[in-house]
């Protein structure tokens, strides 16, 4: 079996069989294939890198070269069971309407993301005064990909503003697994089950 | 290892029954010249077919019999190639109105001489009409993988939207569901430089001892020019001159470019008839899959259950990126399965017959499984 990262294992165990799903952002299609072989899952992905992508079709696994901010906007309404966008959010143009479009073609949308408010992140930003580079996020504010960092609080203010119900949540620190109350301190990255109440 | 694919046949095949078409006539006696690589497995189920470009023909992995040039995508094609030819019985049918042993406006009609205009004029969907007719003949009724590039890519397209129950996957390399202007507007250069050649006598050229050489090798340079990039000629080209130290204040082939170009035009004259590059060309612009399916783009591959693979190339100006985009978000619209990549190379639309090896990568992996 394919070694999935540990919030990507965590999403593949919580896909219901047989469903359809849309990896957005799927990379070289890993999880897409565990989804595909071990869960029996109708996938499709979107992927914006082209190597990426031709390793995909590689591997029999249909996916679109597209933008997550630009190119879901093409899918009908409620095309797919499970809609996924894991540590994807955060590098979008616009993560609001990227949220709605997920939730218009999945029934159910899969979210996750690094939290700006791990304590690692917080401790290099007061002690530092510097933009942190930590495991999750290694790469220096000139460069990297991610444009619109949050924190679990912020995830949890936006989804009840917006009317989106959490179906269930999950707090990672590593591979270990988190409390609730302690996840926006002590998760590096948070996963989110959600859908339109 | 042999890289030359072996031909398994290279055959003409004439049709017992008329083809119909889709302007409301039918033709008599179609004649298919195709050629055939690789074995057919006993279960009929490891069939490629390929279907060539404007001016392309079957001759994908053999010597051109005019030319002596190898296969249009000897590349591609053969033992242990992307579309291996161990693995794959591969296909290709030079299309209905084109000059290389399928019947055309240069074949001759049932009262023994040449249609030339009087051919009628075909669509795509009339050419994949005849191709469907051959894999009948042949005993085909399923299509591991149908795969064209260019005008090809729009006969994928054709068969597909109006024969869904025969391919399983269908790969579309730099092509288009619906000619856009500019592109019906560069064709109609070409056939008003073929009609404005005196030569060309309305079409009743043939046997008299004179064709529209001039006319259709000025639509084979306007043509050839928008099949490449404007990086790739001044790469090639720049601004150098042609054999001589400075410019000759005259109206020679100064530059290499244009040297180039001229060669280009007269040597396409050598093995190409100026009536077929009529007819094929109208068929392209005649051709709008959305038109065929009551306006909605999506609604034509409603019945297909195929896997769809669209490749775009980012300096193909002429078939860009965008059109690409729209056959993908109609596919999935429609609910087809559909991969979709724009791949980068320099060479403009003639990428797909070129070296890029991302496109072989791509290619290889849709077939795979």
């Amino acid at each position: 079996m394919t070694e999935l990262r540990p919030d990507l294992a965590l999403i593949a165990q919580n896909v219901a069989k047989g469903t359809r799903v849309l990896d957005v952002g799927c990379g070289d299609g890993t999880l897409l294939q565990v989804l595909r072989d071990e869960r029996q899952c109708q996938v499709n992905g979107m992927e914006i890198d082209p190597g990426d992508v031709a390793e995909c079709v590689g591997k029999g696994l249909s996916v679109i070269q597209g933008d997550a901010d630009k190119d879901l906007a093409f899918y009908p309404d409620g095309a797919f069971d499970y809609a996924i966008l894991s540590q994807t959010l955060q590098t979008t143009m616009r993560p609001d309407q990227v949220m709605e479009e997920l939730l218009r073609i999945g029934r159910k949308a899969f979210v996750s993301f690094p939290n700006f408010a791990h304590w690692r992140v917080r401790l290099s930003l007061l002690w530092g005064g510097r933009m942190p580079v930590t495991r999750l996020l290694p790469v220096a504010w000139y460069e990297t990909p991610n444009i619109h960092h949050l924190t679990v609080s912020d995830f949890r203010a936006f989804v009840e503003e917006r009317g989106i119900k959490v179906e269930e949540a999950w707090y990672l620190s590593g591979d270990r697994l988190r409390g609730t109350s302690v996840a926006n301190f002590r998760a590096e990255h948070a996963i989110f089950l959600l859908s339109r109440s | 290892m042999a890289t030359a694919a072996v031909i398994a046949a290279s055959e003409v095949l004439e049709l017992t029954e008329p083809l119909p078409l889709d302007c409301g006539q039918q033709l008599e006696g179609v004649r298919i010249a195709y050629e055939a690589y690789g074995r057919l497995s006993p279960a009929r189920d490891n069939v490629v077919l390929i279907q060539h470009a404007t001016t392309g023909d079957q001759h994908v992995a053999s010597p051109h019999p005019k030319t002596g040039k190898p296969g249009w995508w000897d590349r591609m094609v053969g033992p242990g190639k992307p579309i291996d030819t161990d693995r794959f019985f591969v296909l290709c049918a030079n299309v209905l109105g084109s000059c290389m042993g399928s019947t055309g406006p240069g074949s001759l009609a049932p009262d023994g001489k040449p249609y030339a205009m009087r051919f009628p004029v075909i669509t795509i969907r009339d050419m994949v009409r005849a191709q469907v007719a051959l894999l009948d003949t042949l005993g085909i009724d399923k299509l591991y993988c149908v795969v064209g590039g260019s005008m090809g890519g729009m006969q994928s397209l054709s068969l597909a939207a109006n024969w869904p129950h025969l391919p399983e996957r269908i790969m579309v390399i730099a092509a288009t569901a619906t000619m856009p202007a500019q592109n019906i507007a560069f064709q109609e250069v070409g056939r008003q430089a073929i009609t404005a050649d005196p030569n060309w006598q309305q079409g009743a050229y043939y046997g008299t001892g004179k064709a529209p050489d001039a006319g259709l090798a000025v639509a084979r340079m306007a043509a050839h020019i928008t099949y490449l990039s404007e990086a790739s000629l001044t790469e090639k080209f720049g601004r150098r001159l042609q054999d001589r130290a400075s410019k000759t204040f005259g109206f020679d082939a100064d530059f290499q470019v244009e040297s180039y170009l001229r060669h280009q035009g007269a040597s396409f004259t050598n093995r190409f008839d100026a009536n077929s590059y009529l007819y094929i060309t109208r068929a392209m612009s005649y051709f709008d899959l959305a038109e065929e399916h009551g306006g909605l783009l999506a609604d034509a591959f409603r019945a297909s259950d195929a896997r769809f693979c669209v490749i775009s190339f980012d300096t193909d100006w002429l078939y860009p990126t965008e059109l690409s985009r729209k056959l993908v978000h109609a596919l999935n619209a429609s609910g087809a399965q559909v991969s979709f990549v724009e791949l980068s190379a320099p060479f403009g639309h003639d990428s797909f017959l070129l070296e890029v090896p991302a496109l072989d990568r791509v290619i290889a992996g849709f077939l795979s499984r």
